[in-house]
């Protein structure tokens, strides 16, 4: 930090956001700097001769030409320790809550509070002996900072050599609890450490993902499923449910933290995270999702810089506590308005601009953001993943945008949001016939090992309905329905069982909400079970239109709502019920006779 | 206010004013230009740098000059007078009184531009608001605290059905006090008139502030008029703890305006011409609505914008979207049918209904009815489209049912009067009567309990 002896810079100029100053001490690119009188945060975003071009994270109205510019010589960085579970911070890891203490309802400009309680104790058990050579990100102790998650304090990076001084007991984060010397000299460590964001954190290797991200959302785990540790894309029109899937994801998958990053969104949506999430409880462990929970919001009407690091402090959390060993969950809803951010920052700059107006290293930027999530060997040999889920909002719901191609590029799962499926309220609106999982075959493997063998074979069964299901309809919207032979009738009979009770699931109810990957493959089962007694009633002449109202069908369509530790006894009466379809056909056959 | 006068304008675009020399104007602050006519009109700082400030005027450019014309820094950002005398009162777009009641006495003065709530302190909005219009009551709900815009085209009833949810607006089983602030934006004056005679002719005119500014006034006022009538609103709200219904119209025009400042300073367009911080923009505007935890008074905003061509992708819908708790779309082709409210179910959305509806808020069976109608209504109008290709008669039995069902949920579900006030019982039976045409086993989103209790089947 710059002492008052040093002269300080001057504003020079200020145009929203983005504000020159001449004369700034040792200026380097990406400083964080205090701007004006009211020392508004602001960091360093270009440099030319005697100026320092700064983007400031809060609004700028009353600042003049003359003001003082304060250089801090730092980063722009976030604190790591424990307590960051159960918080919500803005874009640049202010707790909302403490600020409005300072602030009131509405949010001033110009607080300063701290990222983390410096005065709360944490009781701290060391898992190593004084003495033990230690090195970066060794885990040397825990805390339980919450019933969910216990905290693993780590040698902080470039830190190594004998530690010594560690015993248990209760510590403020800022107080020392163990001191390393090594060839360098003796440092302290205390629980604290600080890291700065547009930098990924260090790990030993990427390894390939195997292990799926289990969501409970059908159309998800059984279609389209994300590894944990990769990386997917939701882009989808207004009102297509982008929030409503990000918020299912971040309450039921089995992500051991997750963070969640609202980026130039809804406050009321984030209110309502809010309120919900801390009724919520975790489906495998009854505790409240929120003790495993990271929220940052900067909604839309916030300062727009702050967006724009807003993802940058999320996933720098979300590389700490991966580096412990955990599978972290990070959703951002929505890049597109992180994207917008630098957008109207370049603008400013009055930089040459790409696509649309965008700046053109936007797509670098996007894959760097996603190039930070990935299934890792952390220094310490654990094994820890940053699954990346990103909303993208195009204009229009035209995904030909620079914002959804360049996420494309770098995504490897995508869940095409439709409109038209919304707008029928068939939700999730994740179009079948558009969206991809190029991690289905890394998968493969551990679906037949956990929810069955038959797996792969139920998969490709249903893939093939719903392209069978859309090759015909262009059919019908020729020479309609009733021309269609029976047996492509029956794949549209069965289609639409698929689209109905087994894609379309409610987040509003509460059976619903949530189904197992062992009920997921029940229904599938129970549906291609259905599927094969209808075909062998087709071909010997059953009429399509018989085979409605049957008891299999009926059943089938309330299945995702049975419960699930009734679902094996359910599924046993869908299958008496499908047999029926075969007396169906065999009386038939008597009439023929 | 600083005495300093600069007569050093150097260069005046239609709606810019560059000053030349001037040290230390903050940025956003309010400046006032007088002309060398007298005439004085206020400008706000958009750019300013040691040596230069870039003024937009709110008024008027006509007549001013190089050399003559004076600029003033006031040293504050804009702020507007605020007091509950404004409610039953008509002001203009800087914020003046435009009627013959003389100037108001201000309890207070507030920035225009407010500050933003944090998403700590709001309260979830879930508080039923029944405005008696079955296509929002029934499928869209409208809650206290929620933006809920209506995207409409040209030639479109949508004033008259703003007048008709701002007329029958209300709690069930509530008595708190409300107030109505409606912010006329470029709309002209028989557009004005009908507001204004609606609000007398339901005495709601004593409850209501309205800010006007009419198609043939200075365009850049339109940029602040929004911000007027929301900050008065949120000093009712949280400072007065009344229930604001805030209706701004048309938004289109507040678009138009942004567009006009950001080609005048040569900035990078974004599509269509209009600015990349559209969005942000947008949302100070529409952020502004909400409840927040331990205050008595809330802001719901309806927001009516008309899409030009039609085209819900262009920006100002599109945007809108993104920022908005839902949209009501109207429809050109029940419009055309002669349905009023021409309301399109299918493309409209409320995002907070869930949270104002079921038991003891509206009725247990609230939310499966309307996936139901969305459900059958949605297939009547896609076999609609198919008939028009193949004939009536390539379809099943089943599925000429719900063509009957569409007619019907079109002539008596969403067409209703503008006199007519439907309890939310009303709609919900309705829409059961509706599907008694339809085949029992279809009913795929009503639990079998509802049905029983509910349904209307012989």
């Amino acid at each position: 930090m710059a002492t008052s002896n040093v002269k300080n810079g001057m504003i020079y100029r200020i145009s929203g956001p983005v504000v020159t100053a001449k004369g700034v001490q040792q200026p380097k690119m990406y400083d964080v700097v205090q701007v004006g009188d009211a020392k508004l945060i602001g960091e360093i975003i270009k440099l030319d001769g005697d100026s320092a071009i700064i983007q400031v994270y809060e609004d700028t109205s009353g600042l003049k030409p003359g003001e003082p510019v304060e250089n801090t010589g730092r980063q722009l960085s976030v604190e790591l320790a424990p307590g960051l579970l159960g918080s919500i911070f803005d874009g640049i890891q202010r707790p909302l809550d403490k600020i409005r203490e300072e602030s009131g309802d509405f949010i001033e400009r110009g607080v300063s509070v701290e990222p983390l309680d410096k005065k709360r104790k944490w009781h701290f058990v060391p898992k190593v002996k004084n003495g033990s050579d230690v090195k970066t990100g060794m885990i040397i102790g825990e805390v339980a900072e919450t019933s969910l998650i216990t905290h693993r304090v780590m040698v902080p990076p470039g830190i190594s050599g004998k530690i010594g001084g560690l015993k248990e007991g209760d510590y403020t984060i800022a107080e020392k609890i163990a001191t390393v010397s090594g060839e360098s000299g003796t440092s302290d460590l205390s629980m604290l450490q600080r890291w700065p964001v547009r930098m990924p954190r260090p790990v030993m290797e990427k390894m390939p993902p195997t292990v799926p991200l289990i969501t409970g959302q059908r159309i998800i785990d059984s279609l389209f499923p994300v590894a944990k540790g990769g990386t997917s894309a939701v882009p989808g029109p207004f009102g297509s449910g982008k929030t409503v899937i990000q918020h299912q994801l971040a309450k039921w998958s089995d992500s051991e933290v997750v963070v969640y990053v609202g980026c130039g969104e809804r406050g009321n949506e984030m209110t309502e995270i809010l309120s919900t999430f801390p009724e919520l409880k975790d489906p495998k462990t009854g505790k409240p999702i929120m003790d495993r929970t990271i929220l940052i919001a900067n909604t839309s009407n916030m300062p727009v810089a702050a967006r724009e690091a807003s993802i940058y402090t999320g996933i720098t959390i979300a590389e700490y506590y991966r580096d412990m060993g955990y599978a972290v969950a990070l959703m951002a809803d929505s890049t597109s308005r992180w994207a917008e951010a630098l957008r109207e920052i370049s603008g400013r700059l009055e930089e040459m601009p790409g696509e649309e107006g965008y700046p053109a290293y936007l797509g670098r930027k996007v894959a760097e953001f996603y190039e930070r999530a990935g299934m890792v060997r952390v220094m310490s040999g654990e094994i820890g993943s940053v699954t990346a889920i990103g909303a993208v909002s195009p204009p229009g719901g035209d995904t030909s945008e620079p914002v959804s191609q360049n996420t494309l590029r770098v995504t490897r799962v995508f869940w095409a949001l439709d409109a038209s499926l919304a707008n029928r309220r068939h939700f999730p609106s994740i179009n079948w016939l558009n969206s991809y999982s190029l991690y289905y075959n890394d998968l493969k493997g551990w679906y037949a090992e956990n929810a069955g063998s038959e797996w792969d074979s139920l998969y490709s069964r249903v893939m093939a309905i719903l392209q069978k299901e859309a090759e015909i309809n262009e059919v019908v919207q020729l020479v309609g329905y009733d021309a269609l032979p029976e047996k492509e009738k029956e794949v549209l009979d069965i289609a639409k069982s698929v689209r109905e009770d087994f894609l379309q699931q409610s987040a509003f109810d509460d059976v619903d909400t949530y189904t197992s990957l062992h009920k997921q493959m029940l229904m599938l089962k129970a549906i291609i079970a259905m599927d094969e007694a209808e075909s062998r009633a087709v071909s010997r002449g059953v009429l399509v239109d018989q085979l409605q109202g049957t008891s299999a069908k009926q059943k089938i369509a309330r299945m995702k709502l049975a419960k699930e530790e009734e679902i094996d006894a359910y599924y046993d009466s869908v299958a008496a019920a499908v047999n029926e379809i075969d007396q169906i056909m065999a009386s038939k056959e008597k009439v023929i006779q | 206010m600083s005495s300093v006068n600069y007569r050093s304008v150097k260069q005046i675009t239609s709606v810019l004013l560059f000053v030349d020399g001037v040290k230390d104007a903050s940025y956003n602050e309010l400046a006032e230009i007088s002309m060398p006519n007298g005439r004085k009109v206020r400008g706000q700082v958009l750019d300013t740098r040691d040596g230069l400030a870039i003024v937009q005027s709110f008024g008027d450019t006509t007549g001013m000059d190089l050399g003559n014309t004076g600029v003033r820094f006031t040293g504050s950002t804009v702020k507007i007078p605020v007091s509950t005398e404004m409610l039953g009162r008509v002001f203009n777009g800087a914020g003046n009184p435009r009627d013959n009641g003389g100037n108001i006495r201000a309890e207070k003065l507030v920035d225009i531009n407010g500050s933003a709530i944090n998403p700590y302190s709001r309260e979830e909005p879930s508080e039923f608001i029944q405005t008696g219009i079955s296509t929002i009551d029934g499928m869209n709900t409208l809650v206290r605290g929620q933006k809920l815009p209506i995207f409409s085209g040209s030639g479109m009833p949508h004033n008259r059905l703003a007048a008709q949810i701002a007329r029958q607006a209300k709690l069930l089983n509530s008595d708190e006090k409300f107030a109505v602030v409606f912010g006329g934006i470029g709309i002209n004056s028989e557009e004005a008139n009908f507001f204004i005679k609606e609000f007398e002719s339901t005495g709601a005119i004593d409850r209501t502030a309205m800010f006007l500014n009419l198609a043939s006034e200075p365009s850049m006022e339109r940029i602040i008029l929004p911000r007027l009538a929301l900050t008065t609103a949120e000093y009712l709200a949280y400072e007065k703890n009344m229930h604001v219904l805030v209706i701004l119209t048309d938004m289109t025009n507040y678009c138009e305006a942004l567009r006009e400042v950001s080609a005048a300073r040569e900035e990078v367009p974004g599509r269509r011409g209009y600015p990349g911080y559209m969005y942000t923009d947008l949302s100070s505007i529409y952020e502004r609505a909400g409840k927040i935890r331990g205050r008595d008074g809330s802001i719901t905003q309806i927001p009516i914008l008309t899409m030009p061509g039609d085209d819900i992708t262009h920006p100002i819908p599109d945007l809108t979207g993104y920022i908005t708790e839902g949209q009501i779309v109207m429809g050109r082709d029940l419009q055309r049918n002669g349905i009023y409210p021409n309301v399109d179910v299918l493309l409209s959305l409320s995002r907070l209904m869930n949270q104002g509806i079921g038991k003891g808020k509206t009725r247990e069976d609230h939310r499966g009815t309307a996936d139901q109608l969305y459900a059958a209504y949605a297939r009547g109008k896609e076999l609609r489209s198919l008939t028009e290709i193949v004939g009536e008669e390539a379809l099943s039995g089943n599925d000429r049912k719900f063509l009957g069902f569409a007619d019907g949920f079109e002539k008596e579900f969403v067409n209703q009067g503008y006199d007519e006030d439907r309890s939310i019982e009303q709609t919900l039976e309705l829409g059961w009567k509706l599907f008694s045409q339809l085949d029992i086993n279809e009913m795929k989103r009503l639990k079998d309990e509802y049905i029983k209790k509910y349904g209307k089947w012989k």
